[in-house]
């Protein structure tokens, strides 16, 4: 870092710039916290503050939050215990199907939620109890994260050192399920715990293939969302926002502080 | 998968290249590509400045700015939309703050820079992060040398800046782009007036039950993403992007 020299390069417009964008992305997450507690959104903070939409929320939408949180752990679980495997399986392949496995796996990013859910939907719409359980909206979004999951896991698993260092367990004897336990998992831990932790964090914000795959008592978060935003009072859509705020969003710092740990101890 | 790709021929090989034959969903997918690369465009510009203004200056609550400003990246794309409502729909901040200049009411929100701004907001937190941690890595010493020469602002921004963060501004357009390709969320949320293909697709799905149809411009959807990021990362080995 050269703070003296380069702090006079661009000093006032990039400074000016960063403000403009913090007032950007500020702004409207204060004013839709501020307008979930007014009584009256367009009279202002004159109208009172109330929680009266906030309890109105709760009792209108307060399971969608439950069932996104049991989607979004079951989806880390899932998406872990069978991506972690497929991971190694890729990762210790030369073949060239291996490759174009690969290069398929970067598709979630790139076909639109809307594309998978449309797709599931025209697959499995007929059986109709699964398509009216949670479960639909899991594997969906299980299709969704899985790649996710391998790929993360998949590029710690390519390291060069780790490969050597199997070879040398394999060389002292060491069976797979020695090498697996004693090298591999602890080497690739953080690569694990990162990856569940990012499925997990999109799967809470997954609206796009969820939206095509709920129905009207199959609900998660984000769904909730935007039916609140269609058809309630904007104070009701406010206060629905600062739940997520509340609930959701240390949930997921705290995550983050678990998962930067690990990376701490496991981590070289 | 393959039965959404193998969907449209049911109704005739035609349907695969309704996307061109139709004007509609050509101007649809038109709006939605030139829309992406002015998001794109954009939210580099400003997400390299800021992140570069983060990674050079230390200062008191750098680390809190940092991760409010990436805290959007884990918002659902309907809060998002939410959000422009808030800022530009009918009783929106910026509607009471014309009306007070003495203008009039502006709604923004529904139109084509309400979906802008939403889009710039979704994308701008993963290209701060991304900038900050490349400009953090950036090797100071060309820049020095080249202030030693006595190169101007301008050369060092052209010659020093942008090159150094070139692998990461290509695998970052890529991943913006993508991403700005296939919200559908925010869009949804703003019920806009500006047609992008998302939309247009689940029109087709869901008014129309027209499957055959929604599939097909799903493909050319991914298509087109699919092959950005392909190219990208074809050119880009090195950088690393938050996804």
């Amino acid at each position: 870092m050269s703070q003296p020299l380069s702090a006079h390069r661009f000093p006032l417009t990039l400074a000016l710039l960063t403000v403009l964008v913090t007032l950007f992305m500020l702004t409207p997450m204060a004013l839709s916290m501020t307008a979930g507690l007014v009584n009256n959104y367009s009279r202002g903070l004159a109208s009172g503050l109330t929680t009266r939409w906030l309890e109105q929320v709760w009792e209108g939408y307060g399971d969608t939050l439950f069932w996104s949180l049991v989607i979004a752990s079951s989806c880390a679980v899932i998406t872990t215990v069978v991506g972690v495997p497929c991971a190694y399986a890729l990762a210790r392949s030369r073949s060239r199907g291996a490759r174009l496995f690969e290069e398929l796996l970067t598709l979630p990013v790139a076909v639109p939620g809307l594309a998978t859910g449309l797709a599931l939907i025209l697959v499995y719409g007929q059986f109709r109890y699964f398509r009216q359980s949670f479960l639909f909206i899991l594997v969906g979004h299980i299709v969704f994260t899985l790649p996710f999951v391998v790929r993360t896991v998949g590029s710690a698993f390519a390291n060069r050192e780790l490969i050597s260092l199997e070879e040398a367990a394999r060389t002292l004897g060491a069976g797979f399920a020695h090498r697996l336990l004693g090298v591999l998992i602890p080497a690739v831990m953080p690569a694990i715990v990162a990856s569940a932790l990012m499925v997990f964090t999109l799967s809470v914000g997954e609206f796009n293939l969820t939206w095509m795959l709920h129905t009207p008592l199959t609900r998660t978060l984000p769904v909730g969302l935007a039916d609140s935003y269609a058809s309630m009072r904007i104070e009701v859509g406010s206060a629905y926002t600062l739940i997520f705020f509340i609930v959701v969003l240390p949930l997921l710092w705290g995550l983050q502080v678990i998962a930067n740990e690990v990376q701490k101890r496991y981590g070289t | 998968m393959a039965w959404l790709i193998a969907l449209p021929a049911h109704k005739g090989w035609a349907t695969y290249i309704a996307i061109f034959t139709h004007p509609r969903y050509w101007l649809s997918l038109l709006n939605t590509v030139g829309l992406s690369l002015l998001v794109t465009f954009c939210t580099l510009v400003l997400g390299g400045a800021v992140g570069i203004f983060l990674a050079r200056h230390a200062f008191v609550g750098r680390a809190v700015l940092l991760s409010v400003l990436t805290l959007p990246l884990s918002f659902p794309g309907v809060i998002i939309g939410f959000f422009m409502i808030l800022l530009g729909g009918r009783q929106g901040l910026i509607a009471d703050l014309s009306e007070a200049l003495g203008a009039g009411r502006w709604t923004l929100a529904y139109g084509f820079l309400g979906l802008f701004l939403a889009y710039l907001y979704f994308s701008l937190p993963r290209a701060i992060a991304t900038y900050t941690a490349a400009a953090e890595k950036m090797d100071c010493a060309l820049e020095e040398a080249a202030k030693t020469l006595g190169a101007s602002r301008y050369a060092i921004l052209r010659d020093v800046w942008i090159p150094e963060l070139a692998p990461t501004t290509l695998a970052c357009a890529a991943i913006v782009f993508a991403t700005s390709m296939g919200a559908f969320g925010t869009a949804f949320t703003l019920a806009t007036k500006f047609e992008v293909l998302p939309i247009t697709i689940y029109s087709e799905f869901t008014n129309y039950a027209n499957f055959a149809l929604a599939a097909s411009l799903s493909i050319a959807l991914g298509l087109v993403t699919w092959s950005v990021m392909y190219l990208a990362r074809r050119y880009s080995h090195s950088a690393t992007v938050l996804l």
